[in-house]
């Protein structure tokens, strides 16, 4: 394996060609390039995964709010709400949306996190990860396997777009975050390599063109909410991929309009807090309270 | 623009909530500690835009102030870094300044002992930063290598000097940047090389006529 792997059509012509998953190729690739053994980049990956978990369980604790008090106890307010009653959806969906509130408000009480791919993106990947594997009790190697194939969709999109709200927008954090997810859960659940790049691909698809406008320039909101939102929409880009329902743009060509809507969004909207919920009324109100004038 | 890694993309463990505002401004003043070497006995930080503006929301500061003091970016300890027995060996202070022609995300570590120096850095993106100046010298130090800088007279062959001892070393040079103030006063040298010098070779720089003050900075943990 010589050759970069700077698309995902590379990415699946090699699986194919080899017979390997993506996280194969992927472990393989990191090895090659940090000069290291595959056994040194899964131990990588498992000590993010390792801080995942950590984040979910202090997080699921608290209910302390953030620096500027906005946020931090979402969390808490589903708790208690369901020790009387369970979620529509049943134990997974309830898990799936506190796992990513857990992880968020972690990240905003200045918690230990892990940027997936950025900070304020943290709660998506792992809620699904974890939620699903410890309801279906998957193994720590499952866990890996699936880290590792939505690191490498997440590293090939970063290839065309850089991974920050301050470039792209949101699509580019939760965005990615949301189809790096769906990679996981769709390599969990034993999908094959077209079925796991249909997944992303849909996933960052119906995100074209979020706008990163937080309040008061924080993580806080929307981003601490928008957390389990696009953790529960991963599933549902899982659930079509997985039976066989395509992207009708392949993912390659997904990635390209992402740049392109990324590079015609207005500034005003990329992390400056010069638009949007930065500057309704409420917005600035929070604003002046946090920071004064 | 580096590429990134697969391992980037599912790191770093970090205290959040930002990896510009938190993780960068931790990463910023740790290199500045191991340019420096030690904790200084006072620090002023001066703040500019963003970082002066949604700082104290984001736990710049914290980040800051723990970075000078040693800790990485996943120390458990950065949240209440105000409070721990780590920050009651030093003097520090903030303040904050808009300056449009300055990075979004910078910063001036003004440090204060035996030896005064002065860094400025910028935090520019993903936890990614950049060391612009030290002291009277333009400098770009990413702290993802280790890194040589030297301040030296500038005469023809200091280079050349500098050079053949780490050739002597087997040691391979991936970067070098140099800036003066003007023709044959005090110039700088930063040499970003693979794998580790040898503390030896720092001393037998040091040791050369033309050089003044020879520092070796290692790059810190991803």
């Amino acid at each position: 394996m010589d050759t970069n792997i700077n698309t995902f059509e590379q990415l699946y012509d090699i699986c194919l060609s080899l017979n390997k998953k993506i996280y194969e190729i992927a472990q393989e690739k990191m090895a090659q390039e940090a000069d290291t053994t595959v056994e040194q980049v899964r131990a990588f990956a498992n000590r993010s995964l390792f801080a995942m978990k950590e984040a979910i369980d202090s997080g699921m604790q608290s209910k302390e709010l953030s620096l500027s008090g906005m946020c931090g106890q979402d969390c808490y307010k589903m708790h208690r709400r369901y020790e009387k009653e369970s979620a529509m959806f049943g134990d997974l969906f309830q898990n799936i949306v506190m796992y990513a509130l857990a992880t968020s408000e972690e990240n905003i009480r200045m918690g230990t996190i892990v940027a997936c791919p950025t900070a304020g993106s943290c709660g998506i990947l792992p809620s699904v990860l974890i939620a699903v594997s410890r309801k279906y009790n998957y193994s720590e190697k499952d866990q890996l396997d699936a880290l590792i194939t939505a690191g490498e969709i997440g590293r090939i999109i970063s290839v065309k777009v850089a991974l920050a709200g301050a470039v792209a927008g949101c699509q580019a954090e939760c965005g990615v975050a949301s189809a790096m997810s769906a990679a996981a859960l769709c390599q969990l659940r034993g999908g094959t390599v077209s079925q796991i790049l249909n997944a992303s691909a849909l996933a960052l698809k119906n995100l074209l063109g979020l706008s990163c406008d937080p309040v008061a320039g924080l993580v806080e909101v929307p981003c601490v909410k928008r957390n389990p939102f696009l953790a529960v929409h991963s599933v549902t880009a899982v659930e079509l991929a997985l039976s066989g329902v395509e992207s009708k743009i392949p993912i390659d060509e997904v990635v390209d309009a992402m740049a392109q809507t990324g590079a015609l969004m207005s500034p005003m909207l990329k992390e400056s807090s010069k638009a949007g919920l930065a500057t309704t009324k409420t917005g600035l109100a929070i604003k002046n309270r946090v920071f004064g004038n | 623009m580096k590429k990134s890694t697969l391992f980037d993309i599912i790191s770093p463990v970090m205290a959040g909530p930002s990896s510009s505002h938190t993780a960068g401004a931790v990463r910023l003043g740790l290199l500045a500690r191991n340019i420096y070497k030690k904790t200084p006995k006072k620090v002023i930080f001066k703040l500019y835009n963003s970082y002066a503006q949604t700082g104290k929301g984001h736990g710049t500061d914290k980040g800051l102030l723990a970075g000078i003091l040693g800790l990485n970016v996943a120390d458990r300890r950065i949240k209440n870094i105000f409070e721990s027995d780590i920050a009651k060996s030093i003097d520090y202070k903030f303040e904050y300044y808009d300056d449009f022609n300055r990075h979004p995300n910078s910063v001036d570590i003004e440090i204060f002992d035996d030896t005064n120096m002065s860094i400025s850095g910028d935090s520019v993106g993903a936890g990614e930063i950049l060391i612009t100046r030290i002291n009277e010298f333009h400098v770009s130090l990413s702290g993802n290598y280790n890194t040589l800088i030297l301040v030296y007279r500038d005469r023809p062959g200091v280079i050349s000097a500098v050079t053949s001892f780490l050739q002597d070393e087997n040691i391979n040079i991936a970067s070098l940047d140099c800036d003066r103030n003007a023709k044959g006063q005090d110039a700088s040298m930063i040499i970003c090389v693979d794998g580790h010098l040898n503390p030896d070779i720092v001393e037998k720089i040091e040791a050369q006529k033309e050089i003044y003050w020879v520092t070796y900075v290692e790059k810190l943990e991803s």
